[in-house]
C-alpha cells in the first residue's frame, strides 16, 4: 500500500500579521463607513459649533473667561460622542457581522480587541489636538475680539486631565460595548451610566451622610469631575481608581472574555 | 367589469378586503415584544421602575421623609421616561437595522398605516409602563403608610395624573419622531439624550447669561415646557411654550420622518 | 398577468433598468435571467413597490401593487432571505406574516411541512439559520397567502440538489394549476428547466426573450444540432458529410446539423454502432447565454496567479 505523504503548509515565508497594521486597519475601519464618518464629522463640527457659540455669548456680554472655559464647553459634543465612538467601534463587528471577516483573517481575538483599544486611544489623542487646536483659536480670536488679556492657566495639566477623561469615556463605551456586543444596548447602558445614574446618587448622597461619602468611591462619572477643573489630589486619584474598576475595568474584562468565546455567526 | 377582473388577465381583489387597522396594530405589537432584545427592553423598563420605587420606599421610610402617592409614581416617571423614549425608537429603527420593513412593506404597502399602528403600539406600550408604575405606586404608598403607622397620603391629583400621562407619551414619541428621521438605532439614541438632557443645561447657562434668551429659551425647552402640565391648568403662556417647542422637537422631526419613510428606498 | 412597461431606475447617473418592458403570462413560468448586477432585483423591487420607479409602470392583474388589498393574498414575493429580523424565531417569522394577512395559525404548520422544516428547526432563531434553511422560510412566506402571482429573487440561492428538484416541482405545479410565475436567476441551468419563458437582461437592458425553443432557433440560425457519439466516429462523420450535413467533432464525439432522428438513420444505414444520440441544445443556450451577456459579463479571463504583489 502506497501511502502519499501529505505536504505540510508551507508557513516558513509568512510571518505573524504585525501588529501596528492591525491597529492601521482598526483604525480606518472607524472612518470608513458612513455611520463612521459622520460621527466623527459631528465630533469636530459640533465641537466647533459648540465654541463659536460660546465666543459670541462671551464677547457679546462682554465676559472674562479663560482658556479653560473654552475646554470646558466642547467636553459636551467629545464627552458625549466620543464613548459612542467606543461603543460602535466594537458592536459594528457584530451587528454587520464582519467579526466573521476579521477573525478569519486575524483568529487570536485578544490581538484584535487590543489592536481596536489602540486605535481608540488614537482617536482620543486625535480628538484632543483637534480640541486644543479649535481651543486656542476661540482663544486668541477672543482676546482679538475683545481685547481682554489672555489667560491660558495650566494649560499643559489640562490638556492632560481632558485626554484621560475621553480615553476613560471611550474606553468606558468599549467596554459596554464587548460586553452587550449591541450598539442600541451598549449606548443605552453608557448614557444610563453617564446620565440617568448620576442623579439618584445626588440625591442620596443629600439625604444620606454615609452615602455621600461612599459615592465617589462608587460613581465614576463624579470621580471624573476633578479631572475637569485641575490638578487631582492623592484620594481624588483613589477614588478614580475604584470607581473605575467597577464601571470600567470589569466590563471591559468581561467584555474581553466574551468576545474571546462567543461563536461569531 | 368584475368577470374581467376575475378572467384570465387580472386578479380578483373582490373577496379580499384591505387589511384591518386593528390586525395591523396587534402584529405591530407583537412585533415589539417578540424578539429578545424587545421583551429585554419592555423587562427593563418595568424592572427598573420597580426598583426605582423599591430604593425610594426604603429610603422615605428610613430618613422618614414626607411622602405622598405622587412622589412614588414619579421615582417610577424618573426610570421610565428615559426608557420609553428607546421602546418608540426601536419600534422603528429595528425595521430597518434588521432589513425586515421589506417584509413589512411589501404585506402592507400603505407604509403610512404601518407607521400610525407602530405609534399606537408604542402608545400601549407607553400605557401598559403607566399603568404599571401606578400600580406599583399604590403599593409602594401603603407599604410605606403601613411602615409610617400613618395613613397614606395620596396627593397626586388629576392634575398630576394628566402630567405623568401626557409627559410619558411625550418621551415615547419624542424618541419615535426621531427613530422616523434617522432610521437608525444609535443616532437616534445619542439625539435623543442630547435633547434630553444637555439642550435644557446649555439653555439654562444660556438664560443666566442674557437675558433676552432667557425670554426665548422657554420656546425651545421642550423639557421645561413639560414640566408645567404636572401643576395643570396651564396659563396662555405655558400652553404656548408646549405646543411651539413641541413642535420644533416633536411634530417636525415626525413629519420629515414621515416624508422620508413615504419616499426611501426599502433595502 | 405581470404588466411591466418602459420601466427605468437610475441611482444617479448610473442606469440600473433602462427602459425595459415585459409581460408574465398566467399559467406560465417566467425566467428573469443575468449575470450578477444585471437589474434583475431592482426591476422585482420596483414591482412591489420598494423601490420608486424613475420612469415607467408595473401593474399586476391590471392594478398597481399597492392598490392591491392586502397584497400578501394575491402576490407572494420573496426577494431577500436575509432580510430577517435575527432575533425572531423561525415560526414567529411566519406567525406575523399570517397573522398581517388574517390567516389561521394552521397555514403555518402546512407551510413549514411543505418547505421540509420540522418543529425543531422552526423554533430556532433565524441567526442560526443556514443560507438554505432562510430561503425555505422566505419560501414558506411567499406561498403563505396562497397567492396566485409569485415574484421570486434568487429562490434556489443556498437550496441543496433535493431541494432545488422539489422547488422545480412546487413552481411547475403552481403554473399549471393556473398561477403566475416570475423567477429571477443568474444560472442558466437553473431557469431553463422551469421556465416556460425566458427573458434575458444585461446591464439594465432586455438583450433576449422567448421560449427555450425560439432562443435555440435565434441562437444556431434556426438549425438544428446533435450530439452524436459512435464506436467510429470517423466514418460516420463522412457518411453524414456525404448525406450533406456538417460535422464538427465536439468532446469525444461530433456535432451535427441535422435532427436527432436523421443521424440515427445515417448510422442504421451504416450500420455504425451509436453510444450516445441527444440533441445539440445545452451548449447551444448556454452559449447563446453568455454571448448575449457578453459586454456585461465581469470575467476577462484573468486567471488569479501567484503571489500578490507587493
Ligand atoms: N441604491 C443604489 N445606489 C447605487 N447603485 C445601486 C443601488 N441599488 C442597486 N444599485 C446597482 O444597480 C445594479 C443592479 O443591481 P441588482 O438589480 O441588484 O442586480 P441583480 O441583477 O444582480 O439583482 C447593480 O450594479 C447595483 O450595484
Ligand atoms: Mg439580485
Amino acid at each position: 500500500m502506497t501511502v502519499l505523504a501529505e505536504t505540510p503548509l508551507n508557513v516558513t515565508g509568512t510571518r505573524k500579521i504585525a501588529f501596528e497594521r492591525l491597529v492601521r486597519v482598526e483604525l480606518r475601519k472607524l472612518a470608513d463607513t458612513r455611520a463612521g464618518r459622520w460621527l466623527l464629522i459631528s465630533v469636530a463640527a459640533l465641537t466647533a459649533l459648540v465654541l463659536v457659540i460660546q465666543l459670541w455669548v462671551v464677547v457679546a456680554q462682554d465676559l472674562q473667561v479663560d482658556f479653560s472655559d473654552f475646554l470646558l464647553a466642547m467636553n459636551t459634543p467629545m464627552g458625549i460622542l466620543l464613548p459612542v465612538l467606543g461603543v460602535m467601534s466594537v458592536t459594528s463587528e457584530w451587528s454587520q457581522r464582519t467579526a466573521m471577516v476579521t477573525f478569519a483573517l486575524e483568529p487570536s481575538r485578544l490581538r484584535v480587541v487590543a489592536a481596536k483599544l489602540v486605535s481608540v486611544l488614537v482617536v482620543s489623542v486625535g480628538a484632543l489636538a483637534v480640541g486644543l487646536l479649535l481651543g486656542a483659536l476661540a482663544q486668541l480670536l477672543y482676546g482679538v475680539l475683545s481685547g481682554n488679556e489672555l489667560v491660558w492657566g495650566s494649560a499643559g495639566t489640562l490638556a492632560f486631565n481632558y485626554l484621560v477623561s475621553w480615553v476613560l469615556g471611550m474606553v468606558t463605551g468599549f467596554a459596554y460595548g464587548a460586553l452587550l456586543l449591541n450598539s442600541a444596548a451598549g449606548i443605552v447602558v453608557y448614557f444610563v451610566y453617564s446620565f440617568v445614574l448620576p442623579i439618584p446618587f445626588a440625591i442620596g448622597a443629600q439625604l444620606m451622610d454615609w452615602f455621600d461619602h461612599l459615592r465617589p468611591w462608587i460613581d465614576f462619572s463624579f470621580a471624573q469631575g476633578p479631572l475637569l477643573q485641575g490638578s487631582l489630589t492623592g484620594s481624588e486619584w483613589a477614588h478614580l481608581a475604584t470607581s473605575g474598576l467597577i464601571w470600567l475595568v470589569l466590563p471591559l474584562v468581561v467584555g474581553i472574555w466574551r468576545i474571546n468565546r462567543a461563536e461569531v455567526k | 367589469m368584475s368577470s374581467l377582473a376575475a378572467g384570465s388577465y387580472g386578479i380578483d381583489i373582490s373577496g379580499t378586503p384591505a387589511i384591518p387597522f386593528g390586525r395591523l396594530f396587534r402584529v405591530e405589537l407583537r412585533k415589539s415584544v417578540n424578539t429578545r432584545a424587545g421583551r429585554w427592553l419592555v423587562g427593563i423598563t418595568v424592572g427598573a421602575a420597580l426598583l426605582a420605587e423599591t430604593i425610594f420606599l426604603i429610603v422615605a421610610a428610613a430618613k422618614n421623609l414626607d411622602s405622598a402617592y405622587g412622589d412614588f409614581v414619579a421615582a417610577a416617571a424618573f426610570t421610565s421616561s428615559f426608557l420609553l423614549p428607546i421602546i418608540g425608537i426601536m419600534l422603528v429603527s429595528s425595521e430597518w437595522s434588521q432589513r425586515t420593513a421589506m417584509t413589512t412593506f411589501t404585506l402592507e404597502p400603505h407604509r403610512m398605516r404601518i407607521v400610525w399602528a407602530k405609534m399606537l403600539a408604542g402608545m400601549s406600550l407607553t400605557a401598559f409602563v403607566i399603568a404599571f408604575a401606578l400600580m406599583v405606586g399604590l403599593v409602594c404608598n401603603l407599604l410605606f403608610a403601613v411602615i409610617q403607622g400613618q395613613s397614606p397620603d395620596w396627593t397626586f391629583g388629576w392634575s398630576g395624573f394628566f402630567g405623568f400621562l401626557i409627559n410619558q407619551t411625550f418621551a415615547m414619541l419624542g424618541g419615535f419622531a426621531l427613530a422616523c428621521l434617522f432610521l437608525n438605532t444609535p443616532a437616534s439614541i445619542v439625539v435623543y439624550v442630547v435633547y434630553k438632557y444637555v439642550v435644557p443645561t446649555l439653555l439654562g447657562i444660556g438664560s443666566a447669561l442674557m437675558v433676552w434668551f432667557s425670554h426665548f429659551a422657554p420656546w425651545i425647552d421642550f423639557q421645561a415646557a413639560q414640566a408645567e402640565l404636572y401643576d395643570m391648568p396651564l396659563t396662555g403662556s405655558q400652553w404656548g411654550h408646549l405646543i411651539v417647542s413641541g413642535f420644533i422637537w416633536l411634530v417636525v422631526p415626525l413629519g420629515v420622518g414621515l416624508w422620508r419613510i413615504r419616499h426611501a428606498e426599502v433595502k | 398577468m405581470i404588466k411591466v412597461e418602459g420601466l427605468t431606475r437610475a441611482y444617479g447617473s448610473f442606469i440600473a433598468v433602462d427602459h425595459i418592458s415585459f409581460e408574465c403570462r398566467q399559467g406560465r413560468v417566467t425566467g428573469f435571467l443575468g449575470p450578477n448586477g444585471a437589474g434583475k432585483t431592482t426591476t422585482m423591487r420596483v414591482m412591489v413597490g420598494l423601490t420608486p420607479p424613475t420612469a415607467g409602470d408595473v401593474t399586476i392583474g391590471g392594478l398597481h401593487y399597492a392598490d392591491i388589498p392586502n397584497p400578501g393574498r394575491h402576490v407572494g414575493v420573496l426577494l431577500d432571505a436575509s432580510a430577517q429580523h435575527e432575533g425572531r424565531t423561525g415560526r414567529e417569522v411566519l406567525e406575523i406574516g399570517a397573522r398581517t394577512m388574517g390567516l389561521p395559525s394552521s397555514r403555518i404548520d402546512e407551510m413549514l411541512d411543505l418547505v421540509s422544516l420540522d418543529a425543531r428547526e422552526a423554533k430556532r432563531r433565524v441567526r442560526n439559520y443556514s443560507l438554505g434553511m432562510r430561503q425555505r422560510l422566505g419560501i414558506a412566506h411567499a406561498l403563505l397567502g396562497d397567492p396566485s402571482v409569485l415574484i421570486l429573487d434568487e429562490p434556489a440561492n443556498g437550496l441543496d440538489p433535493a431541494g432545488i428538484r422539489w422547488m422545480r416541482g412546487l413552481l411547475k405545479g403552481y403554473a399549471d394549476r393556473g398561477g403566475t410565475v416570475f423567477l429571477s436567476s443568474h444560472l442558466l441551468h437553473e431557469v431553463e428547466q422551469i421556465a416556460d419563458e425566458m427573458i434575458l437582461i444585461g446591464n439594465g437592458k432586455i438583450v433576449a426573450r422567448g421560449t427555450r425553443d425560439e432562443l435555440l432557433r435565434g441562437a444556431t440560425g434556426g438549425a438544428t444540432t446533435t450530439l452524436v457519439t459512435s464506436l467510429d466516429n470517423d466514418h460516420l462523420a463522412g457518411a453524414l458529410e456525404e448525406k450533406g450535413h456538417e460535422v464538427h467533432p465536439a468532446g469525444g464525439g461530433l456535432r451535427v446539423t441535422a435532427e436527432p432522428v436523421e443521424v440515427g438513420r445515417v448510422a442504421a444505414e451504416k450500420q455504425i454502432v451509436l453510444t450516445d444520440l441527444r440533441a445539440g441544445h445545452e451548449g447551444g443556450l448556454e452559449e447563446l447565454f453568455l454571448e448575449l451577456t457578453a459586454d456585461t459579463q465581469r470575467e476577462h479571463d484573468v486567471v488569479p496567479t501567484g503571489e500578490p504583489s507587493a
